[in-house]
């Protein structure tokens, strides 16, 4: 009587124990799925890490007279980015893209336009880019991005490309990538025509110049007035915000030449025809389309809009914005036949 | 009746104990002392004496009383004649500076839309804040720090409007470098302008403080001499009292009389002015003060909102490793010190007049950071159109929020001005008279208190 209540309680307290180990199971399925699943995409992350690294390692090798050849082949495929783009429905079927509102001749809002238009040579190229991958030349929301913003903007996904007369470097290599080069240009003086500097000699000889702060012109005056390679009486401690802001100090005769990217000279001479560029250009630059460093389809798409464009449409962009201050002749400003060194 | 007192000198006393030899040279002073000891030892001579130090010190208290009147009268009639307006003028001329600056870029943004309205208010601003320092410049002290604030602002005026001249011209023309141009403006603006004429508004603002200073405090050493005085007076007559058995001396107690209304008109006149300049200060100086900041901070956060949209991104600053516009940055910082200035604002208004448009302001700040919000959306999704239509637009736009909360700032500063210039009066009004009457009734009191001994003195004749 007594052992069969105690059986019967201990049969009870046994599907008690069995419905606890039943819980406990569950509870520890709940627990560790997600980590089983957390751990799962980690090599796959891993992996994309390794593949950065040997762009990297790339990037290692990568000098700044090579700089430009670091770029995908074309290709015409879509891909993921490309479908994603194409996949914007309605008013928002655009391409995204960063530009300068303030480089006349480049990216700058015409206020005498209809709606403030953006025009200049880099804004025909978005336009053409647009066309190919959208169909529609006007399907792009342009965002005006300052300088210091060009980088963060691609990684953070703001925009999907940026096209405002940036320099192919390898220090940018790797942080986004590069299109194929779309035009040549170099460091250039910018002065009065009256002036007595005759370029990037020793005419600058007690000069004031102004540069960008932060710019890869300021960097290269900085260097050169160290190893002789620029008179050392040349006073280089005027820097502004904005390459434009140099301008302003010239007209005002607060310096006596600016020094910046050739292109941009020749956009400040565009704006005042009492200056001109003095010299040629003392460095090679290329300017490049920046994208999201894993957008290879993008990049892909763009070296062969590039390919079409520098056949057909270049030339007409740079004799309607660019001629009348970098000259007739367009060769010196023609990017070089494209190498695409890049395999990933 | 023994020796008068007055008898040149008394030869036959002998020579003080200790004295030296009546050969050596004696001093003024000790023949004077010897003169007096001799005197008080009558009763005549005492009485004399007694007489001319009770109308001495009765005069003296008119004097006193009528000199530190005065002074703080005329500190007073500063307050609100000289420091107080000049402090404001200075406010006016900051203003001024500040609202050309803003008109300045409202108008660049129209480009060749300007408005007659953008452009005379421009204009108007630069015209308030020339004669602003001509008249600063006419109350400067020679050679002081004003003096060169003054001159440096005089200088960077035309320099400014030559900057914003050439910035219109370029942006008609559409170069960019029409827009680097107000954006070097608007830094000689911000920083060298500005920050001048914080300056002097500051140093006018201590000169205010100043005359206040000299007008408050209370008349201690007439108090303290009319005190005596009455004390002395007092003293004489109980004295009279005790000799004569006389209640009354005619002549002692009119100088009493006399020295006590002084005495009171004295301390209750000051009292008087004393809480309404302090009135005037707490309730209209310090909100004057709070709200001028308020209403410049606005203008800034105006004109910031503007220049972020003629800038478009050329400048950007880093704070904590994040970059920012520059222009949007500074706009925040100053929208938060207007939210600050109107809260301060809110606190001091001491009346409904003072607290409605306080109120206005605020909410009117409140939409107006809505609208920058969705204006500064636009802007960043480079919809360059739509945010200078959120910004500059006829309907819908910051500008409107703006306008309102410069409207009722400026309605704030006239209620509080007036404030002021009512306590700041009545307290001058106080004291009005007091010097005159204070040497009027000394006198009084003192020919009162020579006739009142000389009347006890004729008894000895």
């Amino acid at each position: 009587m007594y052992a069969a209540r105690v059986r019967a309680s201990l049969r009870g307290w046994g599907g008690v124990g069995a419905m606890a180990v039943l819980c406990a199971l569950a509870l520890a399925f709940v627990l560790l799925l997600p980590c089983t699943q957390r751990s799962s995409p980690h090599p796959a992350q891993r992996s994309g890490q390794t593949a950065a690294d040997g762009v990297q390692a790339r990037a290692g090798s990568c000098t700044d007279s090579n700089a430009q050849n670091q770029t995908l082949a074309p290709s015409g495929a879509d891909g993921p980015t490309i479908d994603a783009i194409k996949s914007r429905t309605g008013a928002k079927r655009k391409l995204i893209v960063g530009v300068d509102q303030n480089s006349y001749h480049w990216g700058y809002r015409n206020p005498n336009t209809e709606g403030a238009e953006l025009e200049g040579f880099d804004i025909d190229l978005v336009h053409r880019i647009a066309q190919d991958i959208l169909g529609d030349p006007d399907a792009v929301q342009f965002k005006a991005i300052p300088t210091s913003q060009r980088i963060t903007a691609i990684q953070d996904g703001r925009v999907d490309m940026v096209v405002r007369t940036m320099t192919i470097t390898c220090e940018r290599l790797a942080q986004v990538a590069f299109s194929a080069p779309y035009f040549k240009t170099g460091q250039q003086v910018l002065a009065p025509k009256s002036s007595s500097v005759t370029g990037y000699n020793s005419s600058l000889a007690h000069k004031k110049l102004c540069t960008a702060a932060g710019s890869t012109a300021y960097t290269k005056l900085d260097g050169d007035r160290k190893t002789d390679g620029l008179p050392s009486s040349t006073d280089i401690s005027t820097t502004v915000p904005n390459q434009l802001d140099c301008l302003v100090r010239l007209q005002l005769g607060e310096v006596d030449a600016v020094v910046t990217d050739g292109a941009l000279a020749a956009s400040q001479a565009a704006q005042d025809p009492t200056v001109e560029l003095k010299g040629g250009a003392f460095t090679t630059e290329y300017y490049g389309v920046a994208m999201k460093k894993d957008a290879s389809d993008l990049v892909r798409r763009v070296n062969r809009v590039l390919v079409g464009y520098r056949a057909n449409g270049w030339q007409a962009s740079y004799d309607s914005w660019l001629s009348a201050t970098l000259g007739k002749d367009s060769n010196p400003s023609k990017p070089p036949a494209p190498q695409y060194l890049r395999t990933s | 009746m023994p020796a008068a007192p007055g008898i040149p000198r008394q030869s036959a006393r002998p020579a003080p104990m200790g004295s030296p030899a009546p050969s050596a040279r004696r001093t003024a002073f000790a023949e004077g002392a010897d003169r007096l000891r001799a005197a008080a030892t009558t009763e005549p001579g005492r009485l004399r004496i007694i007489g001319a130090v009770l109308a001495l010190l009765v005069v003296a208290f008119g004097a006193v009383a009528a000199w530190q009147a005065d002074e703080r009268a005329a500190a007073a009639d500063d307050v609100l004649h000289r420091s107080q307006p000049l402090s404001s003028g200075a406010a006016d001329i900051y203003r001024s500076l500040a609202d050309a600056n803003t008109a300045a870029s409202s108008g660049f943004l129209a480009g060749g839309q300007e408005s007659a309205n953008a452009r005379d208010r421009y204009e108007k601003d630069i015209s308030t804040a020339a004669a602003g320092l001509v008249t600063a410049a006419t109350n400067a002290d020679p050679g002081s720090a004003s003096e060169s604030t003054i001159t440096k602002l005089n200088r960077l005026l035309p320099e400014y409007k030559g900057l914003v001249e050439r910035a219109r011209t370029y942006n008609r023309q559409g170069y960019p470098v029409g827009g680097a141009y107000l954006r070097y403006a608007n830094e000689k603006m911000q920083k060298e302008m500005l920050p001048a004429a914080e300056d002097l508004y500051t140093k006018e603002n201590q000169r205010l403080d100043a005359d206040y200073g000299d007008a408050t405090p209370y008349p201690w050493i007439a108090i303290a001499l009319g005190l005596l005085a009455l004390a002395g007076l007092g003293w004489a007559q109980r004295r009279t009292f005790r000799r004569t058995n006389r209640v009354l001396n005619h002549g002692l107690v009119a100088a009493s009389t006399a020295t006590a209304v002084a005495l009171l008109w004295l301390v209750v006149g000051h009292a008087v002015a004393r809480t309404e300049l302090t009135g005037s200060y707490d309730h209209g100086v310090r909100s004057l003060t709070v709200l001028h900041d308020a209403r410049i901070a606005s203008l800034k956060a105006r004109g910031n909102e503007n220049l972020s949209l003629v800038a478009r991104g050329a400048e950007t600053i880093t704070v904590d490793g994040k970059p920012y516009d520059a222009y949007y940055y500074a706009f925040d910082q100053d929208l938060a010190t207007l939210g600050k200035g109107l809260t301060r604002a809110g606190q001091l208004a001491d009346d409904q007049g003072g607290r409605t448009p306080v109120q206005a302001a605020r909410s009117d700040m409140a939409v107006w950071k809505q609208r920058h919000a969705s204006a500064r959306t636009e802007d960043e999704n480079g919809n360059y159109q739509q945010a200078l239509d959120k910004v500059i637009g006829a309907k819908g736009a910051t500008g409107q929020c703006f306008d309102g909360v410069d409207s009722s700032l400026a309605r704030a500063i006239d209620h509080e001005q007036a404030e002021f210039q009512r306590a700041a009066g009545d307290g001058r009004d106080a004291m009005a008279g007091l010097p005159a009457g204070a040497v009027v009734l000394a006198v009084l009191g003192a020919v009162g208190a020579v006739l009142g001994i000389g009347r006890r003195l004729s008894e000895y004749r």
